[in-house]
């Protein structure tokens, strides 16, 4: 609607400038939701970055004098865990890992994912039908079941973790990424370039990936979220990141002992854990009806 | 314009040869697989159509919808490849040595019939038709500065226009880019897709007349695609009716709307509405949906609706026969001795098609 009262304002020799994306761009500013949601998630990177300057203790140090003190302690402001860690710093430093294993398996995943589904999307046919029934493999199994099948399978540890999680999302993008791309594909644009002569990569390149890409990412966006919890998972079982490495998951997991003395601090890390994939989750709706509305 | 005396080189055979003669196009479309995934139910959309396109001409080509007109022309862009039949453009076998699909594609350009979705939606109008002279290797700047001056011949003034996205143009501004597009590699042949049909009356008037000073200004042949018969009277040198995916009558303009061979043709020209009340029929000149493409009826597919159908017609399959010199239908009414109560006797020298 606000482009359109530009438009009508603007004298129609002016060239204006911004294309689509400094649109999306103003739209999402215009959302308190996804707004808030952003501004979680930067300060949540910010103290990630900055971990080693906010963090008001070490997180390694225990102590076996000061175990579970409450939230409120002086000097400990959310208590300590159940070996006399500080609770703040060990979450601060947490977020380094956990974000670091949210977002790292959706990255790998999003490009190994987008190029299988797309080509698949553009040839079509024969091996299209092949790509997609072998993704509906990996599809058949519930993602919190595969991953831990997949890290089971390759042997706990960090890197492991962060490989069976990758695989488990490649799927999901790959199928997301052919369903645009074939909706696209068929839209008489792509027909004209065809017919301009243009070769297959030309047109994935300059018609396909701009209309593609977006909604991708979107769908990524959300993922993360579950990356996140699905990697607080494999912690929890001990199959990803081990103690005494502050992650949340891992917190979660080492604390569950402590939920009857002291169910605040126990619950913590899930509450960390919920608000940051919950952000996660606002902001790539927002970012989605942002890209949506097109005229 | 300079790209006249290009575009005139580039003639091979001279006035006289077809720029287009398609022969036996076939298209069959599998709609449904059997588990081993053979084809169970073919839809018949282009089955055996021949025809020419003269040099500097505009070929209309009409039908109801589903009859295989956009087929065609998808067939002849060679975006969907044919099952049988083949094309020569002025004289050439496309895909052969002589003229590999990159080159006819220069040659041969098409305008859709849904503007906004034959635009890239992420693309400034500019670049989208800068877009085909970069392919065939044309530098960056020189394409765009084809492409602006292009937009201006079609009437959208490039320093409002050339920036702009497609959602931010109406429809008919969008067509005229559409064509912009098509004529950005300097082609002999375009086909319009119903191009002007989403169109409202003023803009389509608009388009039509500059399509026509285009066609002058560039040397260009047209085939144009419409189910509007006003419209292709209009525009069209001979019009082409397919009915069912087959060839039903083609002809001139004039000798085709005053002189209709074809039944179907004579049931479609009864069907133009018309301004003069004593020339307004009451009665639907045409009964029923056409018959399915995924079993038409054998023998002259037309029989099933056909007021002038005999036994015969369910029998026999109609071959184009010219009833008279350069107008043909396949209709047993016009093939001499073909059984039919009404046509011609034996003893008339048929002429060839």
């Amino acid at each position: 609607m606000a482009s359109l009262v530009e438009n009508t304002i603007l004298p129609p020799t002016v060239v204006r400038g911004g294309g689509y994306w400094s649109g999306v761009f103003r739209r999402l500013r215009r959302d308190p939701v996804a707004v808030g949601a952003g501004l979680v998630i930067l300060a949540i990177v910010l103290v990630a970055i900055l971990a080693p300057y906010i963090a008001p203790a070490d997180p390694y140090r225990a102590s076996s004098l000061r175990r579970l003190r409450p939230i409120g302690t002086p000097g400990f402001p959310l208590g300590t865990d159940e070996l006399g860690r500080d609770m703040l710093s060990r979450l601060i430093y947490g977020a380094r890992l956990s974000l670091f294993m949210g977002v790292t398996p959706v990255l790998i995943a999003f490009f190994t994912g987008s190029a299988i589904g797309i080509l698949a999307g553009y040839v079509g046919g024969r091996l299209n039908t092949l790509a997609m029934r072998t993704i509906d493999v990996f599809y058949a199994f519930p993602s919190v079941l595969l991953a831990v099948a997949l890290s089971g399978a390759l042997g706990a540890g960090f890197g492991n973790a962060l490989l069976s999680l990758t695989i488990v999302f490649i799927p999901p993008i790959a199928r997301v990424a052919e369903a645009v791309t074939t909706q696209i594909r068929s839209r008489d644009f792509v027909e004209a370039a065809r017919a301009s002569g243009a070769s297959g990569l030309t047109i994935i390149r300059v018609h396909i990936l701009g209309n593609v890409l977006g909604p991708i990412f979107v769908y990524a966006t959300s993922l993360i979220s579950v990356s996140m919890i699905l990697a607080s998972g494999l912690s929890f079982l001990g199959l990803g990141v081990r103690p005494p490495e502050p992650e949340w998951g891992l917190m979660l997991n080492t604390l569950r002992t402590a939920i009857y003395v002291q169910p605040w601090i126990a619950a913590l890390p899930g509450l960390v854990i919920f608000i940051t994939s919950i952000s996660f989750n606002l902001f790539s709706d927002g970012l989605r009806s942002a890209m949506d509305v097109k005229n | 314009m300079s790209a006249v005396p290009a575009l005139v080189a580039r003639d091979r055979g001279g006035p006289a040869q077809p720029l287009l003669r398609v022969r036996g196009l076939v298209k069959h479309f599998a709609i449904r697989k059997t588990v081993l995934g053979r084809a169970d139910a073919v839809v018949r959309a282009v089955d055996g159509v021949d025809f020419e396109v003269v040099k500097g001409e505009t070929l209309g080509v009409v039908g109801e919808s589903g009859c295989g007109k956009s087929t065609t022309a998808r067939l002849l862009m060679h975006l969907i490849a044919p099952d049988a039949g083949e094309t020569l453009f002025d004289g050439e076998p496309v895909g052969s040595k002589d003229l590999g699909l990159r080159a006819y594609r220069r040659q041969v350009q098409m305008v859709f019939q849904d503007s906004y979705s034959s635009l890239n939606p992420r693309l400034t109008v500019e670049s989208s038709v800068a877009f085909g002279p970069q392919v065939h290797g044309v530098p960056k700047a020189q394409a765009r500065d084809r492409a602006r001056s292009l937009l201006a011949r079609v009437g959208l003034e490039p320093s409002r226009f050339a920036e702009r996205y497609p959602h931010e143009l109406s429809g008919g501004q969008r067509q005229r880019v559409n064509i912009a597009r098509a004529l950005a590699l300097q082609p002999r042949l375009i086909i319009l897709d119903e191009a002007v049909s989403a169109l409202d009356k003023s803009v389509e008037a608009q388009v039509l007349n500059l399509l026509m000073d285009l066609k002058n200004e560039f040397g260009l042949t047209y085939i144009f695609i419409s189910h509007d018969l006003n419209v292709v009277r209009f525009i069209s040198d001979r019009v082409l009716v397919m009915y069912l995916g087959q060839v039903a009558e083609i002809g001139e303009t004039e000798d085709l709307f005053e002189r209709p061979l074809h039944p179907y043709t004579r049931a479609l020209l009864s069907s133009m509405p018309s301004l003069d009340p004593d020339l307004r029929t009451e009665e639907a000149p045409l009964a029923g949906d056409p018959p399915n493409p995924i079993n038409p009826p054998p023998g002259c597919r037309f029989h099933t609706r056909c007021v002038f159908a005999e036994p015969i017609c369910a029998q026999r399959e109609p071959v184009l026969v010219a009833g008279e010199p350069g107008h043909s239908a396949s209709c047993l009414m016009v093939e001499p001795a073909s059984g039919h109560s009404r046509a011609p006797v034996a003893g008339d020298a048929p002429i060839p098609a």
